[in-house]
């Protein structure tokens, strides 16, 4: 293993080297880019469409959301069973919430409904999480039987809010959350949020070239920092493209023109759905986490527990508090997950989230994020989210059977696991 | 009589039923390096550990300058100027030399975000002074050297102002020049004003750096005795037989033959 030393040139491979992107992460970014080719090509062209690159962004965000907190959870050597009986609780409470108890007392589509029943969603997941943090960190219960409990506990408590009555429909301002036609933003708004993201990666890169320049530090090369700005913006702009390029159903561009009236030409109307609301939440919400993780305390006492309990207790860590208020955090993020899932289907059911907790701890742990703990990234999570939805997704597409899409789906989860623990063995 | 730096008096505690530490006391003054003797068990880390916020004592009293201390957590102690290197050096190893240095007191930017670059800078000046050939500051510490694992531990110790620094066997897993390394470091601290305690099972380590030694066995102390007092053949008794010699003062432990 050689030895980084200041400025000195590394041996192998120096041109790749120099970008220090991580390689985990390129190697996920290649495997999605392989199961989207693959999928494009068995299905005739039907993968790669605007359309489909557009509801799979959509079916993604409320698994990602989740897989942001649950990379902090198994980080600290825990885990978390619960949260889709969680988000199946919290979201049979805002649905009831605004379906049945605001309307009575502000009346009903008020304009405040949906802002309250967001915080109660976040309130409730939030006082969930830390209640079983709190036994898990303070009554030292294992986090699996805490939270194997709270699968069931919570599961039950969602079917008793209405003795298992479906609750529809959700307020009209609280449904853009879950994407559809409402919950697209446009194109103008699209590029003046890529725009926005693009300034930011821009400045972000700057500012932290300029500090380590500052202190005297090794940066990588002027050319490898232009790769890296050129790579992410463009990104960025093509996740714009895309989503501009999927149109809206010509029955909806024809009732609008109607009502504008304005003349329907031979031609039609071109208005493009934009990047999706739920979307934009699952990027804020991996920005903010990622920021968490690896810009604060807290996130570095989470790493550190992560990697040796003992020693961050006597380093004169917190652990107990850190420890419960992540189990909190990941309770909020299923309350965020909750809404998201409850606006995409415009209803209430007690059954929201089943088998959510699987598909999370696996999108986690396809992200890379290390079950031995003190390892994980929230980019890798959420892009382990997208891999498992396109799989799904994919395969829906291609018409497979229901048995054999969960077949592979727990195929390739294994198989990740194995070729993450091989690569590591490899660096060591 | 000058105030001693640290007072740990009668300090017992237990683990399930059996007494870890029994009554033992010790104290150390500014400037000063005492080594705690005894053999593997024989209670050293753990009564030390009291000191460190680690463990809760039974009984007993600590006084930190003259006043009775409340030291219930590693916080605490920190609080108190304690500083502990552990002999299991308690490293977070998935974590760089910086992260670990500044755990729990971390530096931060005016919005409240870790300044990175900032500890990086400080943990290089420290680093700089014990092991100057170190320059892998941004591997996690799990890829160090065992040398180099114990440099962090100890720049950890030494970098935030510590004025008791309590050191279990500092030399346990060190070659001869590091070793030798660590003794300099030893007298460099004593002449700041540090109080030293100085864990070994090792006489032939410690008793050219230590003032003082106190040596335990099964839990209690056998005695106390400055270094000048004694020779090393008489030190090696009270570890081994628990035989207090003539220039000793004995404690609770001491074998009355």
């Amino acid at each position: 293993m050689s030895v980084a030393t200041g400025g000195a040139p590394a041996a192998a491979r120096p041109t790749f080297r120099a970008l220090e992107i991580d390689p985990r992460l390129l190697g996920m970014l290649v495997a999605l880019g392989v199961i989207w080719v693959g999928f494009d090509l068995l299905s005739g062209g039907a993968f790669l469409t605007p359309r489909n690159l557009w509801n799979l962004s959509v079916q993604t965000s409320s698994i990602a959301v989740m897989a942001c907190g649950m990379v902090l959870v198994i980080v600290t050597r825990n885990i978390d069973l619960s949260v889709g009986a969680i988000l199946g609780v919290t979201g049979m409470l805002i649905g009831v919430l605004q379906a049945r108890l605001l309307p009575e007392i502000l009346g009903l589509e008020h304009p405040a409904t949906w802002m309250i029943a967001v915080t109660a969603a976040i309130v409730i997941g939030a006082t969930i999480g830390l209640f079983q943090g709190a036994l898990i960190a303070y009554l030292a219960i294992p986090s699996f039987i805490v939270t194997l409990g709270g699968l069931l506990i919570w599961r039950g408590a969602a079917w008793w809010v209405t003795q298992g009555q479906t609750v529809a429909p959700m307020d009209g301002r609280f449904r853009p959350l879950g994407g559809g036609i409402d919950g697209a933003i446009g194109a103008t708004a699209s590029w003046i949020i890529g725009g926005l993201a693009c300034a930011a990666i821009l400045t972000a890169l700057f500012a932290t070239r300029a500090r380590r320049v500052r202190f005297g530090f090794h940066v990588r090369p002027a050319w490898a920092e232009a790769v890296i700005a050129v790579l992410a913006c463009g990104a960025v702009i093509g996740a714009v493209l895309i989503a501009n390029a999927y149109p809206l159903p010509v029955g909806i561009v024809r009732r609008l023109a109607e009502a504008q009236g304005i003349a329907w030409p031979p031609g039609g109307i071109f208005i493009a759905h934009g990047l999706a609301v739920p979307v934009l939440i699952a990027i804020g919400v991996g920005i903010a986490m990622t920021v968490l993780a690896t810009r604060t305390r807290f996130g570095r006492y989470v790493f550190a527990i992560g990697g040796n309990p003992e020693a961050a207790e006597l380093s004169g860590v917190n652990t107990r508090r850190t420890l419960m208020l992540v189990f909190g955090l990941m309770g909020a993020l299923c309350g965020i997950a909750a809404c998201i899932s409850t606006a995409r289907l415009n209803a209430a059911t007690n059954a929201a989230g089943s088998l959510d907790e699987l598909y999370v701890i696996a999108a986690a742990v396809i992200g890379g994020t290390s079950l031995a703990g003190g390892a994980g990234t929230i980019a890798g999570a959420m892009l382990g989210a997208l891999v498992m939805q396109s799989l799904q997704s994919g395969m829906v597409l291609l018409g497979v059977d229901a048995p054999l899409q969960n077949i592979v789906v727990g195929l390739v989860l294994v198989s990740a696991v194995w070729a993450d623990t091989v690569y590591r063995r490899g660096i060591k | 009589m000058r105030t001693p730096l640290v007072e740990m008096r009668d300090i017992s505690i237990a683990f399930g039923g059996i007494k870890a530490v029994d009554a033992v006391t010790v104290d150390l003054h500014a400037g000063e390096v005492v080594a705690l003797l005894g053999h593997n068990g024989a209670g050293k880390s753990t009564l030390i550990k009291v000191l460190s916020g680690a463990y809760r004592a039974d009984a007993g009293e600590i006084r930190v300058r003259g006043e009775a201390a409340d030291i219930f957590t590693p916080r605490d102690a920190k609080k108190y100027g304690i500083e502990t290197i552990y002999q299991t050096l308690a490293l977070a190893d998935n974590v760089d030399a910086a992260a670990n240095i500044f755990l729990g007191r971390e530096l931060v930017t005016r919005w409240g975000t870790l300044d990175d670059v900032a500890m990086e800078s400080e943990a290089r000046k420290v680093m700089g002074r014990l092991n100057p050939h170190f320059r892998r500051f941004k591997e996690p510490v799990r890829a160090l050297s065992g040398g180099q694992r114990q440099s962090v531990a100890i720049a950890r110790a030494i970098h935030f102002d510590a004025k008791i620094l309590i050191m279990d066997e500092p030399t346990a897993a060190l070659g001869p020049a590091e070793t030798k390394q660590v003794g300099d470091l030893v007298k460099q601290l004593k002449t700041q004003g540090i109080g030293i305690f100085l864990i070994s099972h090792d006489i032939h380590d410690v008793f050219d750096l230590a003032d003082r030694i106190s040596v335990m066995k099964n839990g209690r102390l056998v005695g106390s005795a400055r270094c000048t007092d004694l020779t090393k053949d008489e030190a090696l008794g009270m570890i081994i037989m628990g035989k207090c010699p003539p220039g000793a003062v004995p404690g609770p432990g001491a074998n009355a033959a």
